[in-house]
């Protein structure tokens, strides 16, 4: 049974003041209701004047998604009472939004490539925000510090097959709106989702206000199983629109608290129409995100996977090019199978790690200094380091105080010839052809070594000189 | 020279909602001018109500850029004056603060829905006010009280800080006991302001010419026809022959879409309205919503109890009109009908320059005389607010010692030369 979804994604914009006045859009750390003024408050009388710069980030991912910018898009009032809607109406976009038909690349669930068509993108703003206060006497406060941020919303065609491909759209969106400048993916709630999803001949379900990536993918695991589920038992999906109960991992219908809406939508009269299109060729893009995959692997010869996960996050990709220098294979293989691996289980940025510090691991590595499980032993003292804010040692200074320089030349000897001598019966076993009693010698060595001999080449030496019968 | 002006009215009339009785001012080209300001023009410090319950005790933390403007030239706020609830009327009679009377007449209506600053100015209480206009609420009282009022171009003055009920049509506009007060007052007003999107940088600093000589005025035949008073249809003709003693040329003219226009501004009004009024939920200024009560219970009581019935009455036909399935039958239809309003008018001035007629259909009528959803007064003046063209209504004598308004309107932006063609007039017949 086909799985069929479409998106419509709203982010909010990274302008340093509102979609339509002047109020800073920096308050994540104030106290509510600092950001406000007449117009975002929605005060009588106040009237909305349109941020250029908004404008300007909308016809940026525009021009990315290749889409066709309307020559005159309109503002609309989307009307309904909401507590946290100032006017009573959201400015908006309807009929005429600002940009329609393009394209995002993503792979598909057997990792090939596939396009996906975005609908439109529009602009609008923000409302405030409840805040539901539990507890004996329940109610709610506002704030409206929110209230006028600009959000792009992003829709798309039902070109989705899996809450997989759902996600790994999002993740590819995001990084476009990155590599653009326009979204800040760390601002919370700077990202929030509507999916809609139905199986192949039934009816679509919507679900609402999903804010997080992973919220999205499992929201509509839970959706494709409940869904299957209704469908075995010979019942209908009802068309209907569900919440995501992040906490529980599952949707639950909204059928009464969300009557079917007339928004009744009509041009704002305090905003003229915008004519824009002509701004589309004045705009510079960066590199995005495909264009650069295809230039690490022409010019660093990093394999496609390195290639995407590389340049799937702008501030990896950034960091990986500073550091590449002469043996950027070897370096494509550390930041992405290693580094980000240590951040990760870290929840760590890779803004926090000093450049210059991995440069150094990475020419230690190359000149046999230590060895790769030495390497990792120094990048995790290096991370613990930045992660618990303690000044960050440079990696050759781990390598003398821990003692990870590579085993060699006597020391290698000497350690090789003393677990030889005390374990007779493994040696004897290896003599008589047990493969697996040279493994259990070389591992009672790497444990002497700590890591600090090459696995490979302690192979030899033991073989050798069992062989030799140095012994 | 700035100081505080001494305000005790001796308001008989009910023109004003809010008195202030000691009103600084400052130097400038208004310097100790007391200006009244229609109820529906935020004051910061000053409550504004748009004379509805909805906004009693609501105090503007700012003030609107027209008031700015006053200020900043010197004039002293003096009050708030009284009008139809939001401006929605044509009588002043919607107030949620009592009628305004006319001071010509006290047993009739003084027009509206500025009625308030009509009054105040046709009183002596102030030497000019400002109004607002949506269909005629600046000329319709001006016509009723014996002074001068002007809707301006739409775009020409800031609507920051207006409150009002239907955006599209509606200026703020300067009402006077002459034109050059008007003049005067609108030179202060027009200076620019981004925050108005759909206001256009073109500041108005003219002095009024009383030279009407080479003028084209086209005569339509639609404001002399059905439904206006033969008395006033003569008494405007009258004063039309003496700008063409002064050298002015007339020509018939025809706007036969002038008669979808009381209907089209109906219908647009009350679209706009049932959106611009929907803010008013009692969460965050005006009488307090019971917090109790679920949110949706508890709006509903809030505007039932302080919405007046016209408000309410408009807010439900906005609705309908720009509902699914009722939009595309009055809303876009109005839309359409506006449109096809503002070529005419277009096509018509390219044969004149401005366009002249009476005010209203009728002079001051007594409270209940006339009611009509599409207010009658408006027959004549919401062509002007669909075009979006200037409008002036300076007095022209008078049925049965009832004041009658002559109607001048211009091209966009010929603000200019409607002043000019009511100064001529004016100063001819006062000297």
């Amino acid at each position: 049974m086909k799985t069929i979804i479409g998106l419509e994604v709203h982010v909010q914009l990274a302008t340093a003041t509102k979609l339509f006045c002047g109020c800073s859009t920096d308050y994540q750390d104030d106290n509510p209701n600092t950001h406000c003024c007449p117009t975002c408050l929605g005060l009588p009388g106040a009237l909305p004047c349109l941020n250029k710069r908004a404008v300007e980030y909308g016809l940026r991912v525009a021009k990315a998604l290749d889409m066709k910018v309307l020559e005159e898009s309109e503002f609309a009032r989307k009307n309904y009472f909401y507590p946290d809607l100032v006017k009573a109406y959201q400015i908006t976009q309807d009929d005429r939004p600002l940009a329609v038909e393009g394209t995002i690349e993503i792979e598909d669930d057997q990792g090939h490539e596939k396009i996906v068509r975005i609908t439109r993108v529009h602009l609008e703003e923000d409302p405030g925000r409840l805040v539901h206060v539990a507890g004996a006497s329940k109610y709610s406060l506002v704030d409206y510090n929110r209230s006028g941020i600009p959000l792009l919303e992003i829709v798309t065609e039902p070109d989705m097959r899996s809450p997989q491909e759902a996600r790994r759209f999002l993740n590819k969106l995001r990084t476009i709106l990155e590599y653009l400048e326009v979204f800040d993916g760390d601002r919370e709630g700077g990202l929030r989702v509507d999916a809609n999803i139905s199986l192949e001949g039934s009816e679509r379900v919507e679900v609402k206000n999903i804010s997080s990536y992973k919220g999205v993918e499992k929201a509509l695991t839970f959706e494709v199983t409940r869904q299957r589920n209704l469908l075995r038992r010979g019942l209908a999906v009802a068309r209907e629109t569900r919440h995501f109960m992040e906490g529980r991992g599952i949707t639950t219908s909204s059928r009464g608290k969300e009557e079917a809406h007339d928004y009744r939508y009509f041009p704002d009269p305090d905003l003229g129409p915008l004519r824009v299109a002509g701004w589309v060729a004045g705009i510079d893009l960066p590199e995005l995100p495909t264009a650069r995959r295809d230039r690490f692997m022409e010019q660093y010869g990093v394999s496609l996977n390195h290639a995407r996960t590389l340049t799937g996050d702008l501030r990896l990709a950034d960091f990986y090019e500073e550091i590449a220098g002469t043996d950027p294979v070897l370096a494509a293989t550390w930041v992405a199978d290693i580094l980000l691996g240590e951040l990760n289980y870290r929840t760590m940025g890779i803004a926090a790690v000093p450049p210059g510090h991995i440069t150094e691991l990475l020419d230690l590595l190359r000149a046999g200094t230590i060895t790769d499980r030495a390497g990792v032993q120094v990048l995790r003292e290096m991370l613990d380091a930045c992660a618990e804010d303690r000044p960050c040692e440079r990696p050759a200074a781990i390598i003398e105080r821990e003692g990870l320089s590579r085993a060699s030349g006597d020391e290698f000897t000497s350690l090789v010839r003393a677990v030889v001598a005390a374990n007779p019966q493994a040696v004897e076993d290896y003599r008589n052809g047990k493969e697996g009693a040279l493994n259990f010698l070389v591992g009672q060595v790497m444990k002497e070594t700590r890591g600090r001999a090459d696995p490979r080449e302690l192979r030899r030496i033991v073989s050798e000189s069992i062989k030799m019968g140095e012994v | 020279m700035a100081g505080i002006l001494d305000f005790s009215p001796d308001d008989r009339c009910n023109a004003f909602i809010t008195a202030c009785t000691g009103a600084a001012f400052g130097d400038g080209a208004l310097a100790g001018i007391a200006v009244a300001i229609n109820d529906n023009i935020s004051t910061a410090g000053i409550q504004t109500t748009c004379a509805s319950r909805i906004l009693e005790g609501y105090i503007p933390p700012y003030d609107a850029h027209a008031v700015e403007l006053l200020k900043q030239e010197g004039a002293a706020i003096v009050g708030k004056t009284n009008m139809d609830e939001f401006g929605m009327g044509s009588t002043t009679g919607t107030s949620a603060f009592g009628p305004t009377r006319n001071p010509i007449d006290p047993e009739r209506v003084p027009g509206g829905s500025s009625g308030g600053s009509a009054a105040a100015v046709a009183a002596g209480l102030v030497p000019m006010a400002l109004g607002t206009d949506a269909d005629g609420s600046i000329r319709c009282p001006a016509a009723f009280c014996g002074i001068v009022g002007l809707k301006p171009t739409y775009g020409r003055v800031s609507r920051y800080g207006l409150i009002a009920h239907a955006g599209s049509l509606e200026q703020i506009g300067p009402m006077a006991r002459t034109v050059e007060d008007v003049s005067r007052l609108i030179s202060v007003i027009t200076r620019y302001d981004p925050r108005d999107s759909m206001m256009l940088d073109q500041p108005y600093s003219h002095r009024p010419s009383a030279d009407v000589s080479d003028l084209k005025i086209g005569i339509p035949t639609e404001y002399f026809g059905e439904g206006v008073d033969m008395r006033i249809a003569t008494t405007v003709r009258d004063a039309i022959d003496v700008l063409e003693g002064l050298g002015a040329e007339t020509t018939p003219v025809s706007i036969p879409s002038v008669r979808y226009a009381p209907a089209a501004c109906c219908v647009i009004c009350a679209s706009e309205v049932s959106s611009n009024l929907a803010r008013f939920d009692g969460v965050r200024y005006g009488p307090a919503v019971d917090t109790r009560k679920p949110w949706h219970e508890a709006y509903r009581e809030v505007r039932q109890a302080n919405l007046g019935p016209e408000a309410r009455l408009r807010i439900m036909l906005g609705t309908l009109t720009l509902s699914a399935g009722y939009a595309g039958k009055y809303y876009a239809k109005a839309l359409a009908a506006r449109q096809r309003i503002t070529r005419d008018f277009e096509r018509v001035f390219c044969d004149v320059d401005v366009i002249a007629g009476p005010t209203t259909p009728t002079v001051a009528f007594r409270p209940g005389e006339k009611v009509s959803p599409l207010s009658i007064a408006g027959t004549l003046t919401a062509p002007a607010n669909l075009a979006g063209i200037p409008a002036i209504s300076v007095p022209c004598g008078d049925v049965d010692g009832l004041p009658v308004g002559l109607q001048v309107m211009g091209r966009r932006f010929e603000d200019e030369r409607v002043i000019d063609v009511a100064y001529a007039y004016e100063q001819e017949v006062r000297s």
